[in-house]
């Protein structure tokens, strides 16, 4: 029972050392240069004290969210393309279905604006 | 390689819900190539919700089990399938005038609608815990919106907001019980966890128990128990008014019919433990609900509490778990339909653009400027109260005598008192509306569609009030 689990232990194993040797490696190997600006927390390019009353614009979370939406749409698909013959007609079917309701969730999106980036 | 067989697909039992997704699909997408005229998109809802009703007769041999028993179309399904129905053709009808009074031009509004009936259709079926949840998914999500689809309004948002925020906690709690009931007795599935509580097959007691400790959580907070009922009073004012008279009344019913479907069917057997849960539960309930109540100044704010009251009333059924109280939860959830959909009816009756008029004290003199609006009222109020002859009664009277035939006597004397204190904050409305004298002019559009919802549930509560024999007679017929 308990054997079946060895290779995802090793490989487990395996991926903490990499990328934990990895950032002990480079901490130990690497260059230390350090002044002001560089010892400053770092996010995106942003000023890490700022006020936070500040606006931004939503667009960007709308088009993360259709994003997400296609992104599973095409994690959807590998497994089926990959057992498309096994699947046979009912799964083609039921493939067909699924993309005509994204379909329509992508003309509602368009039609109401939302890939307008203006 | 071998050809992989499709799993047993039964779409006829699905019907309801494939008809009224795809009529939801279709307002939608109509919304789309329309201008602002939105009459086309209620004209296509109320089809979808009558196809919808009809449909579900498709199955006459009941109960059918379907999907690897995780859906079951039986008596209990298809009556409350005909309340989701009912109550969201009148919630539809309800806000016509509503919305194009306080500018609510969006089509989304219908098809949110119908799609929240598709998750109150799939709770009312659902056999299994994912498939619960999946249902009980899809109707606060379609809630999440609606409540709060006044965007410029600073209350609609704060409800919304609100709702989200504790509503995606309770999830939370609902999951992690499923998930510990899942854990302990191995299966989803309804039937199978009764099973393997039965033959000994429980890997974990005190997991298990904590699991419908945590059921009751999550389910409480859906339909607004106490102590989860914090929410209602906020959700139900902020919310556009006849959103509030859908949400409590469609998916209240929707979460109450799944909450029986797991505790009778489930985990009977652990109804030592769970009972005593549950009464402390309901009598709470009615407390709050009905003590609440009286305090209140806001006609939204009111009937929120009463709601909430209500559903301490419905607990009972539940812990009396027996053929009686299925049924008699039937009949309560189809009157409290009417009597809710009429008194929201009034409330948005005289109400207009700008100002809502939802203090209590705007009632005041009611009667001597509207005779027959008032009359309505006081019919409506003493059915939520439960005076004979009105349906009101009809309802509690059943549950209480199915909660009799078990022996909670008790309990039931507990609800009998709250329903005597319920009459109290009912009857101050009625006495606003004929002793008082009006404090402000009263101008009231009689909308068409408003008036026809008032006059079904009119009709609907004195109906089965009086002649409440063939409904009982469908809703005990299993």
């Amino acid at each position: 029972m308990l054997e079946s689990y060895l290779g995802a232990g090793i490989m487990m194993l395996m991926a903490i050392g990499i990328a934990g040797g990895m950032v002990v490696m480079t901490s130990m190997l690497g260059p230390k240069r350090e002044f002001a600006d560089k010892m400053e927390p770092f996010e995106c390019g942003e000023s890490p004290i700022v006020s936070p009353h500040q606006r931004f614009s939503v667009k960007f979370y709308l088009v993360a969210v259709l994003f997400v939406l296609f992104d599973i749409e095409a994690v959807f698909f590998f497994p089926w393309a990959i057992l498309f013959k096994q699947l046979g007609m009912f799964g083609f079917i039921e493939m067909l279905l699924f993309i005509l309701i994204l379909g329509v969730g992508l003309l509602y999106v368009w039609k109401r604006g939302g890939l307008d980036w203006e | 390689m071998e050809p992989i067989t499709a799993p047993a697909i039964d779409l006829v039992s699905l019907a309801p819900v494939l008809v009224l997704s795809v009529f939801g699909i279709m307002v939608l997408v109509t919304d789309l190539f329309i201008g602002k005229d939105k009459s086309v998109l209620v004209f296509i809802s109320l089809t979808g919700l009558l196809m919808g009703a009809i449909s579900s007769l498709a199955k006459y041999n009941l109960p059918v089990h379907s999907f690897n028993g995780a859906y079951i179309v039986d008596h209990l399904s298809v009556f409350f399938t005909f309340i989701f129905c009912i109550s969201s053709a009148l919630a539809i009808l309800v806000s016509v005038d509503f919305n194009k009074r306080e500018g609510i031009k969006v089509g989304e509004y219908y098809s949110l609608i119908l799609f929240c009936t598709v998750g109150m259709v799939l709770l009312a079926s659902a056999t299994d815990m994912i498939m619960i949840f999946l249902g009980i998914e899809i109707v606060s999500i379609s809630l999440y919106v609606l409540a709060g689809i006044r965007r410029n309004d600073p209350k609609s948002n704060e409800a919304a907001l609100k709702y989200f925020l504790l509503g995606a906690f309770a999830t939370g709690f609902l999951l992690y019980g499923m998930t510990l009931l899942y854990g302990s007795t191995g299966s989803t599935k309804l039937v199978m966890i009764a099973s393997a509580i039965r033959n000994g097959g429980v890997a974990s007691e005190p997991l298990l128990l904590m699991g419908v400790v945590l059921l009751i959580i999550g389910l409480g907070f859906k339909v607004a128990a106490v102590p989860f009922h914090m929410w209602a009073p906020d959700v139900y004012q902020g919310a556009p008014t006849p959103v509030t008279a859908f949400m409590a009344v469609g998916p209240k019913a929707a979460s109450l019919a799944a909450f029986y479907r797991i505790f009778s069917e489930a985990i009977p057997q652990l109804s030592p433990s769970w009972e005593i849960l549950l009464c402390v539960v309901s009598v709470i309930t009615m407390f709050v609900g009905n003590l609440g109540a009286i305090m209140q100044t806001n006609i939204k704010r009111l009937l929120a509490f009463s709601s909430v009251a209500h559903v301490g009333y419905l607990i009972i059924a539940i812990i009396a778990k027996n053929s009686l109280s299925s049924s008699a939860l039937m009949f309560y959830m189809l009157t409290y339909a009417f009597m809710i959909f009429g008194t929201f009816g009034i409330v948005i009756l005289l109400g207009r653009k700008g100002d809502e008029n939802l203090e209590i004290e705007n009632y005041s003199g009611l009667a001597y400027k509207h005779p027959v609006l008032a009359l309505s009222m006081t019919i409506f109020l003493l059915s939520l109260g439960g005076l004979p002859p009105l349906a009101g009664f009809v309802a509690k009277f059943f549950v209480f005598s199915a909660a009799l035939k078990e022996g909670f006597l008790i309990l039931v004397i507990i609800a009998v008192l709250n329903s005597a204190v319920s009459l109290y904050y009912y009857l101050k409305v009625i006495v606003f509306m004929y002793m008082k004298d009006p404090v402000k002019e009263f101008d009231i559009t009689l909308s068409p569609m408003t008036l026809f919802v008032i006059a079904i549930s009119i009709f609907g509560t004195i109906q089965l009030g009086i002649f409440p024999d063939s409904i009982i007679a469908l809703a005990q017929a299993n």
